[in-house]
């Protein structure tokens, strides 16, 4: 272990270490960011619903959008796995389908980032018995 | 996605350790566990319902969680993302499922600055204490202000003593850096001794690295190198996590010598109490510290002029310390504005008794009893009517239904009779008599005064005696006013705080529930029926089948009737042991304040 010397490391320090708890701090104000939920039923992880998940995770953080991203049950729509739902703030949550990590790169860059809409959005054909 | 786990002392005891083991199985069973990490918390404070787990992102909260739960949760929630529902806290008034904390009766409205990282970190692992901003305040006041700066900051947030005295913070490291010795001392005071409180506990055990830093930076501002924690040896958990968090904060050199290359020293050890009440005064404490009997001296000399090993010593309780780094981050102004006038901030309260949510709570200072009761506390168990709550432990004093929209601060408290204390809340119901309170708390008063002085160790005695004989209805009405006589003579003479205060219970049941000791000794009736000798057991005719069992176990013969038969009780014979309820299967015999039936169930 390296000692902390001064309140630069310390601050450094905090830098690191805070990615590993980020996740806790960004739910307590989770309506505010961006909401990715990743589903991780069997047929989501059988189409590679993982990779596209770490994928998020990862590039959301790199390109500096706070983002919780979350895995979930399967959707129903086992036809296009694996499906991503996007909520964006103040608006209604938009469910992809087929998303591969090139099709979620695309959804970074123009739905999350421009609030411009791609291909591959499953149509809400549902209603919430509330 | 994380999962928290509860590992508070009340969640443990319930076997939160086996649900986290139980998580990890499943998860490393289903291949999960470099995707979800399962993270052992200090106290959530909604100790009513724990074990709780709390899954985040979604900020789901589970509540009453049992070890076989754990599957459920990670199948369920985790794999398929359905809540499990049946774990879910259920909202009393409109029984309805609540998902998430912050929609919980319980949570909202509380404000925690002294909690702000329990049931949020591991307690056990520092740098998730560090990535929550632990030891910047160090660093930030090592750094950038001298000690009298530092100084200024703690007294411009009008930070009062929290362990029951309300003394200015700022105040007392001023008076101790004043002081002129070659060696001086922090002590953290962690003897947490009123029946029903564990707020001191709880911090130690969720976020000690908070109570370890200002203890460094109280260091800094009176010139000390040493902290001692002097904390009672009933608390276990508390004691191990301290013990890891030293460990740790020297290991990366925050705490020991030249901390953050400043050159400043500061070393932290434990010191270990036998968890006698007087302890928590400062003077007994230092006393008990130095390895000599636990009993007080006379004040002054304060511990700030002469205190551990005749050294200056700066004595501040656990909750006065947590509050510190976060007043040195977000400044002086942004703590005075919390609160009431003369008492800002928040106050962290237990809550305990007749109440829904037993637990820990914190709320700005200026609530009123009425919202920490019913809006926080859920009301009153079993839906009974709320009698009176005793605040500040066998110190304090009970305050009833007309203090329920008084801002609770430290003047209103005192003003009504009782006193801020540590911080327990202690709620009765209208089961409860309030002679026997007042009783209960002289017991423990009895029990746990030194011995030192003669008002405390012979008149608590006598206070205790009379009480006694009031509620086995042989009082008379003249011993009220003995009762309040005594009480006067025993605050007015006794040496230190313990028996300054130990007749606050008396006094403040004599004044708010007169009626019931005159009841008690004139009339000789108990309205609750706690008291057994002003009491009356009755069977119900209507519940009774005639039986006969309560007749065949009743020790005295007192019971009397025919097979199939309503039964009788002779209260003459009855010596009211209890074998005929614990026998009867019909429910059909009370002990109330009348020989007969008052009503029917």
């Amino acid at each position: 272990m390296n000692k902390i010397k001064t309140l630069a490391d310390l601050k450094r320090m905090q830098e690191n270490v805070k990615s590993k708890v980020s996740l806790r701090d960004k739910a307590s104000r989770a309506e505010d960011l961006v909401q990715v939920k990743v589903a991780m039923a069997t047929c989501g992880i059988a189409s590679g619903a993982k990779e596209v998940m770490e994928f998020f995770v990862v590039e959301l953080d790199k390109r500096g959008i706070e983002a919780v991203v979350t895995q979930t049950g399967c959707m129903g729509y086992c036809f296009a796995e694996p499906t991503v739902e996007i909520t964006l703030k103040d608006k209604d949550p938009v469910v992809f389908g087929y998303v591969d990590t090139k099709k979620a790169d695309e959804i970074i860059e123009k739905y999350i980032k421009d609030g411009e809409f791609v291909d591959g959005i499953i149509p809400r054909n549902y209603e919430t018995i509330k | 996605m994380h999962i928290l786990v509860c590992g508070g002392t009340g969640c443990q005891s319930s076997d939160s350790a086996k649900i986290q083991s139980n998580l990890e199985k499943e998860l490393a069973l289903k291949r999960l566990q470099d995707d979800v990490q399962v993270i052992r918390t200090g106290c959530f404070g909604f100790c009513e319902k724990g074990p709780i787990v709390n899954v985040l992102p979604d900020n789901t909260f589970y509540v009453e969680v049992k070890p076989e739960d754990a599957k459920e949760i990670i199948d369920e929630h985790v794999i398929k993302g359905r809540r499990v529902e049946r774990l879910l806290y259920v909202d009393p008034e409109k029984e309805k499922h609540v998902e998430d904390s912050k929609h919980m009766g319980f949570y909202k409205k509380q404000l925690r600055i002294a909690l702000r990282n329990c049931g949020f970190i591991d307690p056990e692992n520092i740098e998730e204490a560090i990535a929550h901003d632990a030891y910047q305040a160090l660093g930030k006041v090592l750094a950038e202000y001298t000690p009298e700066e530092t100084i200024e900051v703690v007294k411009k947030s009008q930070l009062r003593g929290r362990g029951g005295g309300g003394f200015p913070a700022g105040l007392k490291w001023e008076i101790t850096r004043k002081s002129v010795s070659d060696k001086k001392y922090v002590v953290c005071n962690a003897d947490e001794g009123d029946p029903g409180a564990f707020m001191d506990r709880s911090i130690l055990e969720g976020d000690p690295h908070s109570v370890l830093e200002a203890m460094a930076i109280c260091g800094y501002c009176i010139g000390s190198d040493e902290g001692l924690i002097y904390i009672r040896a009933e608390y276990p958990l508390a004691i191990k996590r301290l013990k890891i968090a030293i460990e740790q904060a020297e290991s990366f050199g925050l705490l020991g010598e030249n901390i953050m290359g400043t050159g400043f020293n500061f070393k932290i050890r434990l010191r270990y109490g036998a968890g006698a009440f007087v302890c928590g005064e400062e003077t007994s404490l230092i006393h008990s510290m130095e390895g000599k009997r636990g009993e007080p001296t006379n004040k002054p000399p304060f511990p700030s002029v002469r205190g551990y090993l005749g050294k200056p010593t700066n004595v501040n309780n656990v909750e006065t310390f947590a509050n510190i780094p976060a007043i040195i981050l977000k400044g002086a102004e942004w703590f005075a504005s919390i609160g009431t006038e003369n008492s800002k901030g928040t106050k962290v309260f237990a809550l305990a008794g007749k109440i829904n949510n037993v637990g820990l709570i914190e709320v700005p200072m200026g609530i009123t009893l009425r919202e920490i009761i019913y809006e926080i506390g859920g009301g009153i168990k079993g839906g009974k009517k709320f009698k009176a709550i005793q605040t500040g432990g066998p110190s304090g004093g009970c305050l009833t239904e007309k203090h329920l929209d008084t801002p609770i601060d430290y003047d209103n408290l005192l003003k009504a009779g009782s006193m801020m204390g540590s911080g327990g809340m202690i709620v009765m119901d209208e089961d409860d008599c309030m002679v026997s309170v007042a009783k209960f708390y002289m017991d423990f008063i009895v029990e746990e005064s030194c011995g030192k002085c003669a008002p405390c160790r012979i008149g608590n005695k006598r206070l205790y005696e009379i009480l006694d004989r009031i509620t086995q209805g042989k009082g008379t009405i003249e011993d009220l006013a003995k009762l309040r006589n005594l009480s006067s003579v025993i605050k007015d003479t006794s040496l230190c705080g313990l028996g300054q205060t130990s007749p606050n219970p008396v006094l403040s049941t004599l004044t708010n529930f007169e009626e019931e000791y005159i009841e008690h000794v004139v009339d000789k009736k108990c309205r609750s029926g706690q008291c057994k000798n002003l009491s009356y057991y009755v069977i119900d005719e209507e519940l009774c089948v005639g039986c006969g069992a309560c007749l065949r176990n009743c020790p005295v013969h007192a019971i009397t009737g025919e097979k199939r038969q309503a039964h009788h009780i002779n209260t003459d014979l009855c010596i009211r042991c209890d074998a005929c309820i614990a026998k009867c299967s019909f429910d059909a015999i009370r002990i109330q304040s009348e020989p007969k039936i008052l009503a029917h169930k």
